[in-house]
């Protein structure tokens, strides 16, 4: 049998999250690992470089709690119900620190994540010709192409270097003891960062026994081989959602800006939500008994399909 | 060549308007790249009349979406609920966007100027900026790549409809074939742009020019509200008034509850 990789929340952020590090922590929208973004703020991480695709509420949360120093994104925001006040007081005025901002567009920083998964120098994409990004990354830069274009000419991509995040940190549905990660419904760049990643943390719903995740391999979306550590943390990723575990709390996020906007009371939010509660068991304990309840979604079983084969 | 100035020739609510207004425009064609609001409601809107074959892709991936009900998000978990597929970000970025299969997208941003480039990334300087957006997203990647995009813009003034963009987030294939003409793009760019108060249409030279005024709007309105010298299609016409097989499915069945019909 594999060797077990679970640990508790707080040992694999202390175990593998060190000041200065570069973080990845995805999810697009769906399966954001808010969770163990807390447990960064509550061990006074320091100097991170934060990634990801689309920063949002937790992100704000980092750069406030003055853990993050750098961020590396392609759209930054709190959907459509407002601004991320801490991140933008950050960027605007440097108040009450600068953030330094590395950016892309979507497929750009998704290259990157391949990139350096797949061990490649550069990726390339067609966007950017034209734009005023390029200017302002020098990561983004023109290639080549070795080969003649369609039209018999000569054609350019620009291109994006790999991005090797010390650690990637991911929340799922379920995996098992040896961290091969089973998630379903919308996947952002999960696979691609936790590849690209040195090291691997899955966050999830619940540890499943062995039978349940070789029942249906096609689900394991990420590989043990490419895991270092899993914890266990139902309901890790609220205020976002976990397709058939809990939706996404539309109230908390449209609750979100006129905390953000006060620097006072976002420091006092993350007192009161973070710092002073010892664990997300605790986080639970504090929203009480039945707040998820309007969050439960209506069942929607996928049938089972057959992976049999003759002996 | 005007239209009458009598308020309220439309029966409906601004935002109704440019739903329909932007659901009549994707007539013929097949596959959309929406982002949640009006555009989807756009979407849905020409499924239920002319275009019961179009299919709407989102950003996260969902192709088929048969939601059991109104996403708050692009990504919301009904949008995954009974879908037809999930895709994941690499095939949705560079098989479907840059592989060339979406015929419309949509796109957003604080600024557009006359030959349809986007700025969703900064208002003033971007090392200072007065108002920091939240960037491109995938945004750069459909001007690039979908055949032609479609703005639709809630309010049409001179500080959005803008001479020169504070940051081109996503450069019209105009900008982008003249910055670089080795870099291969594809895409027509914006074609039209659907506002309160009418409809831009690329010249053949990738202009934008006044092509509609919604009824009560006079050419005037529009060209003082436009912060560049805004130029007139041949014909400017007057925007036909939704009609009750519009204004009923919209109501009535894609956002009885007025989520986005605001």
């Amino acid at each position: 049998m594999a060797r077990s990789k679970l640990a508790t929340m707080r040992d694999a952020i202390a175990e593998h999250v060190n000041d200065g590090d570069t973080v990845a922590l995805e999810g697009f929208t769906h399966l954001i690992p808010v969770a163990a973004g807390h447990e960064l703020i509550r061990q006074r991480r320091q100097r991170l470089t934060i990634v990801r695709m689309t920063p949002d509420i937790v992100f704000d949360q980092l750069v406030a709690a003055g853990v993050a120093t750098k961020m590396i994104f392609s759209f930054t925001g709190n959907s459509s119900v407002g601004s991320l006040h801490a991140i933008r007081r950050a960027i605007e005025h440097g108040d009450p620190r600068p953030l330094e901002i590395e950016e892309y567009s979507h497929y750009g920083l998704l290259g990157r994540y391949i990139a350096g998964a797949s061990h490649l120098p550069f990726y390339p994409v067609r966007s950017y010709a034209g734009g005023d990004l390029p200017a302002r990354n020098p990561n983004i830069r023109t290639v080549t192409s070795p080969f003649p274009a369609a039209n018999g000419g000569t054609e350019e991509v620009y291109a994006v270097p790999p991005l090797h995040p010390d650690v990637a940190i991911v929340h799922a549905q379920r995996a098992d003891r040896a961290g091969n990660v089973q998630a379903w419904g919308i996947l952002g760049p999960q696979q691609e960062v936790a590849f690209a990643a040195r090291r691997t943390v899955a966050v999830v719903e619940e540890v499943a026994d062995d039978e349940v995740i070789r029942s249906d391999p096609n689900r394991t979306t990420i590989p043990g081989l490419a895991v270092d550590a899993v914890v266990e943390c139902p309901r890790g990723a609220h205020p976002s959602f976990v397709q058939g575990y809990y939706d996404r709390d539309n109230e908390f996020y449209r609750s979100w800006p006129d905390i953000s906007r006060d620097p006072d009371a976002l420091r006092e939010w993350l007192r009161e939500w973070v710092y002073d509660l010892p664990d997300h068991d605790a986080y639970l304990a504090k929203l009480g008994p039945g707040y998820f309840d309007r969050l439960r979604p209506v069942p929607a079983m996928s049938t089972p399909v057959d992976y049999g084969s003759a002996l | 060549m005007t239209a009458t100035s009598e308020p309220n020739l439309t029966g409906c609510t601004p935002s109704e308007l440019l739903t329909v207004v932007s659901a009549r425009c994707l007539r013929g064609r097949r596959r959309v790249f929406a982002g949640i609001g009006l555009p989807t409601l756009a979407v849905a809107l020409a499924q239920a009349t002319t275009e019961p074959g179009i299919e709407q892709v989102y950003e996260s991936g969902v192709t088929g979406a048969h939601p059991p009900r109104l996403p708050q998000t692009i990504a919301d978990a009904p949008l995954a609920t009974g879908a037809e597929c999930i895709l994941g970000m690499h095939a949705l970025f560079g098989y479907v966007l840059q592989g060339g299969r979406i015929d419309v997208g949509f796109l957003g941003g604080a600024q557009i100027d006359r030959w349809g480039s986007l700025n969703s990334t900064v208002i003033g300087d971007y090392a200072q900026p007065t108002v920091r957006l939240p960037g491109s997203g995938g945004a750069a990647e459909v001007m690039a790549n979908a055949a032609e995009v479609f703005v639709v813009l809630r309010r049409h003034t001179p500080t959005s409809l803008v001479e020169t963009l504070d940051f081109c987030t996503s450069p019209a294939p105009l900008r982008a074939r003249r910055a670089n003409p080795n870099v291969g793009t594809t895409g027509r760019g914006v074609t039209t742009v659907v506002t309160n108060l009418g409809v831009l249409t690329a010249a053949d030279d990738g202009e934008l020019t006044l092509s509609a005024v919604h009824p009560g709007v006079e050419v005037a309105d529009v060209t003082a509200a436009t912060g560049w010298p805004l130029r007139l299609a041949p014909e400017v016409a007057v925007t036909e008034p939704p009609t009750r097989a519009e204004l009923e499915p919209l109501r009535e069945r894609i956002d009885p509850t007025r989520v986005y019909l605001r």
